[in-house]
């Protein structure tokens, strides 16, 4: 029962907004280093030490960009959408901001996967985009956090922004997958995935670390970049409570 | 039960009456609908071969477009003389009075434009087999639209600007068009379309049990 109520006073303690303030500084100081060290190795092994695909040539290797965009911009998704549940549910200020600050970061690396499978695709099939199954879901996704960023700056008032973004989020969470088996229907000329078959994936072990490597380098990479945005918006959130306005006081002094 | 039946029943017919009593509000989207889809045989050609392949999409994606000019006049003049607020303070749950005015939103402006969208059908010479499936597609898809639909109106009602409304909601519209084409594609070379309609089925049966809850939740939301 103990153990309960420490995680729930812990919960609690995470979720104000002054001690986050506070302790993502750190947090972000540590991702930001293993995010800088995992994108070196990560570029370095893909770039120079991976062997040329048999069949792509050098061209396989704007992947090491590619993939980890693809999965990051499901990946931010998701986090909008559970934060901002959490946030509609019970009312916690911190959900709210993180899902605000999520959606452009989110937009960024569809954009990015979209762009890089456009220049990937341009050798190898010929054309810059094809109505594919993939390609078309990541555009429709790309065009929900767009929908979402537009529904954020059409609201005056950020608590009522922060909801209904959560709404749209989490309706756009139940039609992820109906619309990525709608578009699956097509004929697909995507290639099947190569990396969730765990048992046997069928790509080279000196092609696949670089790749988790530079996974790792763009989840901390969201993460630095998540907690820097998070900061700002909650000076702009709380900027009428003592310890921000002690905080700016103290800045100003020290600039001045 | 007979309660929240007669509460439901008086809601809808609220609204159809106040639907009938300004008419140009329903109507005009659907002209909207015609207009549009004569521009297409003006453009191509009334019998080119290539408006023979394209006509269905060409009703599907216009009904969508419809769908998205008619959305607002769900929520709009009840938000304007704030009785949507009453409805929220109502001792029933918002999810059924909700319920009733999208059901109402169905019957005065998907089932005409079932209607309509088959008349421009016979216009337009489609055959049989794909008279058919649009029927089909559109009887099972105009609801799934007027609900995914209210859940959206219900989140921008009152805010500047009717572009957020169809930038919000065509995406999510995406679904409903994709397996309505394909099943008007298999039908007209003959082949079945049981497998698109089971689909299109479930997401209806998904949407009338999720979408209530959520439009009543964005009005809540909205008017807090």
């Amino acid at each position: 029962m103990s153990l309960y109520k420490n995680l729930h006073r812990w919960f609690h303690q995470f979720a104000s907004p002054k001690y986050f303030y506070d302790i993502s500084h750190t947090i972000s100081r540590w991702t930001v280093i293993i995010c800088i060290v995992c994108f070196v190795c990560g570029l370095y092994g893909g770039l120079v030490l991976a062997p040329a695909d048999y069949q792509q040539g050098e061209s396989f290797r704007i992947m090491y960009v590619h993939v980890p965009a693809a999965w990051m911009s499901l990946f931010v998704y998701m986090v909008m959408a559970i934060s901002g549940g959490i946030g509609l549910i019970w009312h916690i200020k911190l959900a709210d901001i993180v899902a605000r600050s999520s959606a452009p970061i989110g937009a960024s690396f569809t954009f990015l996967a979209l762009a890089t499978g456009a220049i990937w695709g341009k050798p190898m099939w010929g054309t810059w985009w094809v109505w594919d199954a993939r390609l078309t879901s990541e555009l429709i996704l790309l065009f929900l956090y767009l929908g979402y960023i537009a529904l954020q700056s059409a609201f005056e008032d950020r608590r009522v922004a922060a909801r209904a973004g959560a709404i749209l989020a989490l309706v756009g969470t139940v039609n992820i997958p109906i619309i990525h088996y709608s578009v699956e229907w097509w004929s697909t000329l995507h290639q099947g995935p190569t990396i969730t078959k765990l048992d046997k994936p069928s790509i080279h072990v000196s092609m696949l670390i670089p790749l988790l490597f530079m996974v790792l380098a763009f989840k901390t990479f969201y993460i630095t970049s998540l907690l820097i945005r998070v900061r700002t918006e909650i000076l702009e959130y709380e900027y009428n409570t003592s310890w921000v306005k002690q905080l700016l006081g103290n800045h100003n002094n020290v600039t001045n | 039960m007979s309660e929240y039946l007669n509460i439901f029943l008086t809601i809808l017919q609220r609204d159809m009456k106040l639907a009938f009593r300004n008419k140009a509000e329903f109507i005009n989207p659907l002209m909207f609908f015609v207009i549009v889809i004569i521009l297409f045989p003006l453009a191509f050609g009334s019998d080119s071969a290539l408006l023979k392949q394209l006509t269905s999409g060409i009703i599907w994606v216009t009904a969508l477009l419809a769908t998205v000019l008619s959305l607002e006049a769900i929520f709009r003049t009840d938000f304007e003389d704030g009785s949507i607020e009453q409805l929220t303070l109502a001792r029933y749950p918002l999810t059924l009075l909700v319920s009733a005015k999208i059901t109402a939103h169905w019957i005065i402006f998907g089932l005409p434009l079932l209607l309509t969208a088959l008349l421009t059908g016979f216009i337009l010479s489609l055959s049989e087999q794909t008279m058919m499936a649009l029927f089909i597609t559109l009887l099972l898809g105009t609801p799934i639209l007027s609900l995914i639909g209210a859940i959206t109106v219900a989140l921008t009602i009152g805010l500047r600007g009717g572009m957020l409304l169809s930038l919000l909601i065509l995406p999510l519209y995406m679904p409903v068009l994709i397996f309505s084409m394909l099943a008007v594609e298999n039908a007209s070379i003959g082949q079945s379309i049981a497998a698109e309609i089971y689909f299109l089925a479930g997401m209806l049966v998904l949407a009338i049990t999720l979408a209530p809850i959520t439009t009543a939740t964005a009005l809540r939301i909205r008017l807090s």
